[in-house]
């Protein structure tokens, strides 16, 4: 039904303001005040291909997982359309869910659960069978190298790399064709950070998939992403291949240019690496 | 530029693909089906898991079903006035025991929405390509189960410490009477459900509120009547109060159970009413938090 739908993800022009709170039964609005709107997402555009590793760069409140989370159908938005495999998510939002799955910064467990018992239950919300899923989420729970009696231990008792990984995994458990991925590598140590990305290439090696993966770390967007799309104060700054940004930038005080540097340039800001969105 | 990671091994992801099952509108009831066990499973597993709690909770009850059910036995040592003390306990058992019942039902119904927040899966709940039906379908297939098992624990425990006597009791009228009832505490559990939802921070709280209010008007513990008449005007509004009624008369008088339909059929009303209405307020209520960001997890 989607093989020759090319186009994965279309943002039209989608705008999300939040309302502030401000206090007990709103005061400002009894002085007369405006009640205070934050713009998380600015009228923004923008299309993902079929196959794309899709980045998407910003800093802590930059509004990335904002954008996520419309697309996720966890938001509606103010203004604009967004649209997966041709789906509207608004209208559509049940055939759009069939479609994606997403994997976000904090490990959404049962923690008191197991993995298998986690992964079992994200199968069965998305049709699959008890034995193809308990079969499934096994050989997918020992590939990423957990022992048969890990895979019955609670999740709680895991690292939090093997945890994001699992969350990946659970993703994939229910054959997206779209995953969003949000701050997937946020707060892990090195050796998990690169772990976790090396599976999200196998993955994307592997499977059919698009991926749209939000992040604020340089060089995960550099290691994984095909394109990427810089967003700062909710606004798309630039969007293009790694090399054709960086070549915007041209040589900086002698070393090889970084996203840091095209980050820097475009916004005159710094990437600020903090743990929470 | 950085090295790209190479992906190695055999991948699991590359078997049969199951999209074609999911997507398939004929596998519709049997992806339903399969989705409201998840519930079922899921909850079944988190009761297992939090065995301790359990244990605690099930103690707790036990504890304080006995306290009541001993005002009945010392009545007339606290009264000094003879005293039909079998009738007492009978009658301060039945309040327990239903409202326990029904509280069990309303409980794990309402507060589906703060345990996910509370456990952070709230969003994955949600954005899971089911209908609230089919979530509310498995969620209170379960508290249905395990709000029966529940009580019939203690209601074992219990009987051990008193002498009691049912030789007239209609418990087969008294069942159907539970069954009505329960129907009515699904839909006040999905209306109630919706104040989590709201409100991150206080829902969990206004639903306990709710429920003491049901407690206090419902004659869970006294006939209604001692209320005072506004009470008692709101107490025909709560269906507890017409399954309480049709239990007693069931047990205590041995009512038959075609006598039993004026207090049968308010209970039926009320379940018939809040489940549709409370599917349709949550809906709303999901659509609201939607545009205000509320399903975020920290509200």
């Amino acid at each position: 039904m989607y093989e020759n739908i090319h186009t994965a993800v279309v943002v039209s022009e989608v705008t999300k303001r939040f309302r502030k709170h401000n206090g007990l039964f709103h005061l400002r609005k009894r002085e007369g005040a405006a009640p205070s709107t934050v713009v998380a997402v600015d009228r923004i555009s923008f299309q993902v291909e079929r196959g794309e590793i899709f980045g998407i760069l910003g800093p802590n409140g930059s509004g990335k997982s904002t954008l996520v989370r419309l697309i996720a159908t966890l938001l509606l938005p103010d203004s604009g359309r967004i649209t997966v495999f041709g789906h509207d998510v608004v209208r559509e939002e049940m055939a759009v869910r069939r479609l994606i799955n997403r994997v976000s910064v904090e490990a959404s467990f049962f923690k008191k659960l197991s993995a298998m018992e986690n992964l079992l239950y994200g199968a069965r919300l998305y049709g699959l069978d008890g034995r193809q899923a308990r079969e499934r989420a096994l050989h997918i729970l020992t590939r990423l190298g957990l022992k048969r009696d890990e895979v019955f231990q609670p999740m709680e008792e895991m690292s939090r790399g093997m945890q994001q990984k699992v969350a990946i995994a659970r993703a994939f458990l229910t054959q997206p064709i779209l995953l969003l991925l949000d701050e997937p590598t946020t707060g892990l140590d090195p050796r998990s950070k690169r772990e976790v990305q090396a599976f999200v290439r196998e993955l994307r090696d592997s499977h059919d998939a698009t991926i749209l993966l939000t992040t604020h770390d340089m060089q995960e967007a550099d290691v994984l992403c095909d394109r990427i799309a810089i967003i700062d104060d909710g606004r798309i700054v630039a969007l293009d291949t790694l090399g054709a940004l960086k070549a915007r930038v041209g040589r900086a005080n002698g070393h090889e240019v970084t996203l840091e540097d095209v980050f820097m340039e475009l916004t005159g800001k710094k990437l600020q690496v903090e743990e929470e969105e | 530029m950085a090295e790209k990671p190479q992906a190695t091994g055999d991948s699991p992801f590359t078997t049969r693909d199951p999209r074609s099952a999911i997507r398939d509108p004929r596998c519709a009831l049997t992806r339903t089906l399969r989705a409201s066990y998840a519930f079922v499973e899921r909850n079944f597993n988190l009761v297992r898991r939090y065995w301790g709690w359990e244990a605690v909770w099930l103690a707790y009850s036990i504890a304080t079903t006995l306290s009541i059910t001993y005002i009945g036995a010392g009545m007339e040592a606290i009264s000094g006035v003879q005293v039909d003390t079998n009738y007492l306990i009978l009658y301060l058992l039945i309040g327990t025991m239903v409202w326990r019942f029904l509280a069990i039902i309303f409980d794990n119904i309402s507060e589906m929405i703060a345990w996910e927040r509370w456990e952070g899966t709230i969003e994955y709940t949600l954005m899971a390509p089911i209908t609230r039906f089919t979530h509310m379908m498995g969620q209170t297939a379960f508290a249905v189960a395990y709000s029966l098992l529940f009580t019939l624990v203690i209601l074992g425990v219990v009987v051990l410490f008193f002498q009691l006597d049912l030789s007239g009791a209609n418990l087969w009228g008294a069942t159907v009477m539970l069954l009505a009832g329960s129907l009515s505490f699904i839909g006040l559990g999905i209306l109630a459900s919706v104040l989590p939802l709201l409100f991150p921070e206080r829902g969990a709280q206004m639903t306990n509120v709710l429920q003491a209010v049901f407690l206090l008007i419902s004659g869970v513990y006294y006939p209604v009547e001692v209320l005072p008449a506004w009470m008692q005007a709101l107490a025909r509004v709560s269906p507890a109060t017409f399954v309480l009624e049709g239990m007693r008369a069931a047990i205590l008088r041995g009512a038959p159970t075609s006598s039993l339909w004026p207090y049968l059929w308010p209970a039926l009303l009320a379940g018939v009413v809040s489940i549709p209405l409370g599917l349709t307020v949550f809906h709303q209520a999901e659509r609201y938090a939607k545009q205000t960001g509320k399903l975020k997890r920290d509200g």
